[in-house]
């Protein structure tokens, strides 16, 4: 990997000349939340973030979008204007949620409105600190090695940018005068000295490789049923989950009864109705079910076919969920129902 | 993406034209159809027994239906429809000649090559006829192909039983050896069996080589169990027992998550499973 050095002072100066390339997106502070929105130069960004509401899922499955529009005559499919899009700010959990995303609608069958979005997408990453909720440390996920276009390592005088694709290292190159790959020994001293202090600030530890076995054995444990009883039903996990992405599609008729169009819209596995079929049979009719569901697939299937979780660790769930069913609390009760010892907390 | 990806890309339905209509039941229609276009006709006549396909009707939405021909005879589709809601309604609007949206053929499928020169033990419940229609017109056409095929087919009534000269014609044919049964019989004139269809295994227990049979069913989830039960006393191994699944489905290719069981997809890895598959995963039945 192609690997350069930016001067602080010179990032206000890459971005304007991003801004020429594409709409710009970056993290914005509203009121006491950021959120990836579009912007015009670095003045209206804040890049010392924890985490937005939503991650990149928001520019590749959108909460609610049009595939198809139709009259009485034909069927039009709607894709997206094929304008590039750069996001910048984008934390190495978000980049793993958008590889894990891209496994589920590029690798076997092709989704041509998911492809369509993703190829018009420049990820920028950006280097940051854990808060208490994040454990992406936990899901291997807090370093990231590919699935960005630029990623960028901010130290003290200067940021350490990372090539991960083609399209990085020409917008690199067109603007090459803010760039040096004189890259010194102290630089690099520096960066694995920033790493080490970084992943000594992780307060929250969980063996996620346990997990699946751990699941398998739990199956029937009263510990869902306590879950069960406590969530809402809101569907707030799987809206902030970056790797969550089941959809639902409906049809609308506008105007006249011969014109619509066909939406797909963001649905969550903990709603009711999800695994409802004609003649009223629900697979799934209780709220234990629905949960156990979410982290199964999450933290035991998922790591079953891909050796890893379906969670990056990224804590919106922890931040998010009005009941505190998240990540966390779901495998903290799975091992200490079995296993009064298991503390999973860091510095073990 | 290129434009000519963008054309043919995995969610695009093809037109296909109405040629029969037919009530099965009450409730329920037979639909046969053809792709307007040749090509696409010859292409997805390529399915396999087992197989699904989705429907789209513009403004009323998409629905899952399993193909009820088989490909052994390549130049129709035929499918077999239950009213029971928004799509299906639409679907009973249309007449003979009117055209409407498929897209398709998706799932697994049955693997027919694995069950050559086996008997076979196939058993429906209600609507589970549609789908294993295509599997018992495909053994027909392929009479040599396997030895004892029984088919054990069960309704709740002579008024919901499908297809049921067909099945007869093979049987009379002796192509099959078919035996049916409802679970009541109202009007008191029903020839055949009266009984839950789990009672048909009575008539062919004592026949079956379970060294060379497979097992296949389909029909309401609460079946399954009861019919799992006699198959394994007949010692029928759990590999060779298959069963198709329903679940909720929204897109039938692997993205929109709402047919997944654990780590596996009904509409990908589906909808036919093994019963070894569903002691495996928790939630299969
Ligand atoms: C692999 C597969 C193969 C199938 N094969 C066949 C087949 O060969 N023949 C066949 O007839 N059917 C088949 N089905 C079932 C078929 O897909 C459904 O009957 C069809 O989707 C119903 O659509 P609808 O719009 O008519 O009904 P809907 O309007 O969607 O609903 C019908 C009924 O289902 C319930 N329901 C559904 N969704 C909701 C919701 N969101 N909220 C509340 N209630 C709801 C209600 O009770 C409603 O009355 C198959 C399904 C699968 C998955
Ligand atoms: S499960 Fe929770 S922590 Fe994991 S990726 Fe989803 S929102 Fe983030
Ligand atoms: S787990 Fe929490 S966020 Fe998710 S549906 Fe239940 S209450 Fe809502
Ligand atoms: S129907 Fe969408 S994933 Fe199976």
């Amino acid at each position: 990997m192609k690997t350069y050095k930016l001067p602080k002072d010179k990032f206000p100066n890459f971005i304007n000349f991003l801004s020429n390339k594409g709409n710009l997106y970056g993290p914005v502070k509203q009121k006491d939340q950021h959120s990836f929105e579009q912007v015009n130069e670095y003045s209206e960004m804040d890049f010392n973030y924890q985490r937005t509401i939503l991650g990149i899922k928001k520019f590749l499955t959108p909460p609610r979008y049009i595939t198809q529009k139709f009259d009485s005559e034909s069927v039009e499919d709607i894709f997206p204007q094929s304008e590039t899009n750069i996001v910048l700010g984008i934390h190495p959990c978000d980049i793993h949620a958008v590889k894990i995303l891209d496994k589920l609608f590029l690798d076997n069958i092709k989704d041509p409105y998911y492809e369509s979005r993703r190829n018009n997408l420049i990820l920028v990453g950006h280097s940051c600190l854990p808060d208490k909720n994040c454990i992406c440390q936990s899901t291997g996920t807090d370093i990231v090695e590919d699935g960005f276009d630029l990623f960028l390592t901010e130290l003290e005088n200067h940021y350490l940018v990372w090539v991960g694709s083609s399209k990085g290292l020409y917008l690199i190159a067109s603007a090459e005068n803010l760039f040096s790959e004189d890259i010194t020994k102290e630089d690099i001293a520096e960066y694995i000295r920033w790493q080490k202090s970084r992943s000594e600030m992780f307060e929250t530890s969980i063996p996620f490789k346990y997990m699946p076995d751990i699941i398998h054995l739990n199956y029937d444990s009263d510990v869902w049923d306590e879950f069960g009883d406590k969530c809402l039903s809101c569907g707030v996990c799987s809206l902030v989950c970056p790797t969550c992405n089941c959809f639902n599609v409906e049809d609308k008729i506008v105007m006249s009864a011969d014109k619509g169009v066909r939406e797909r819209m963001l649905d969550s596995c903990t709603l009711p109705g999800y695994s409802l079929v004609a003649g009223g049979h629900d697979f799934r009719p209780n709220r234990t079910q629905r949960i156990k569901l979410y982290y199964t697939h999450k933290l035991k299937e998922y790591i079953g076919k891909w050796g890893q979780p379906a969670c990056v660790g990224c804590g919106r769930c922890v931040s998010y969920c009005p009941v505190d069913i998240n990540v966390v609390t779901i495998s903290q009760a799975l091992f200490s129902d079995v296993y009064e010892e298991m503390v999973c907390d860091n510095n073990e | 993406m290129n434009n000519k990806e963008r054309k043919n890309h995995q969610y695009k339905a093809h037109s296909a034209e109405i040629l029969d209509l037919k009530d099965l039941s009450y409730d329920t229609r037979y639909f046969k159809v053809k792709f307007v276009d040749p090509n696409i006709q010859e292409k997805l006549g390529e399915y396999k027994p087992g197989q699904f396909a989705i429907f789209s009707i513009p403004g009323v939405g998409e629905a899952p239906f399993s193909i009820s021909s088989t490909p052994t005879r390549q130049s129709f589709l035929e499918f077999g429809i239950r009213k029971v809601g928004s799509i299906t309604e639409a679907l009973y609007k249309l007449k003979i000649g009117d055209k409407f949206d498929i897209r398709g053929p998706y799932g697994n499928g049955f693997e027919m090559d694995k069950m050559k020169d086996h008997d076979l033990i196939i058993v429906s419940g209600g609507l589970g006829a549609v789908p294993l229609r295509s599997l018992l017109l495909y053994a027909c056409d392929k009479r040599e192909d396997f030895k004892n095929v029984y088919f054990l087919n069960g309704a709740r009534t002579p008024e919901d039983m499908l297809f049921r000269e067909d099945f007869m014609a093979m049987h009379q044919r002796e192509m099959l050896e078919t035996h049916l049964t409802v679970d009541e019989d109202p009007k008191g004139d029903w020839p055949y069996h009266i009984g839950v269809v789990t009672k048909l295994f009575e008539k062919i227990a004592d026949r079956v080589n379970n060294k060379n049979t497979y097992a296949i069913m389909c029909g309401p989830p609460i079946m399954y169990k009861f019919v799992i039960k006699e198959l394994l006393k007949l010692k029928i191994p759990k590999e060779k027992i298959f069963m198709t699944l329903e679940r909720r489905m929204k897109c039938g290719q692997g993205h929109c998550g709402h047919c997944a069981i654990g780590g596996v997809y009904t509409c990908l890895d589906g909808p036919v499973f093994t019963y070894w598959d569903i002691e495996r995963l928790k939630e299969l039945i």
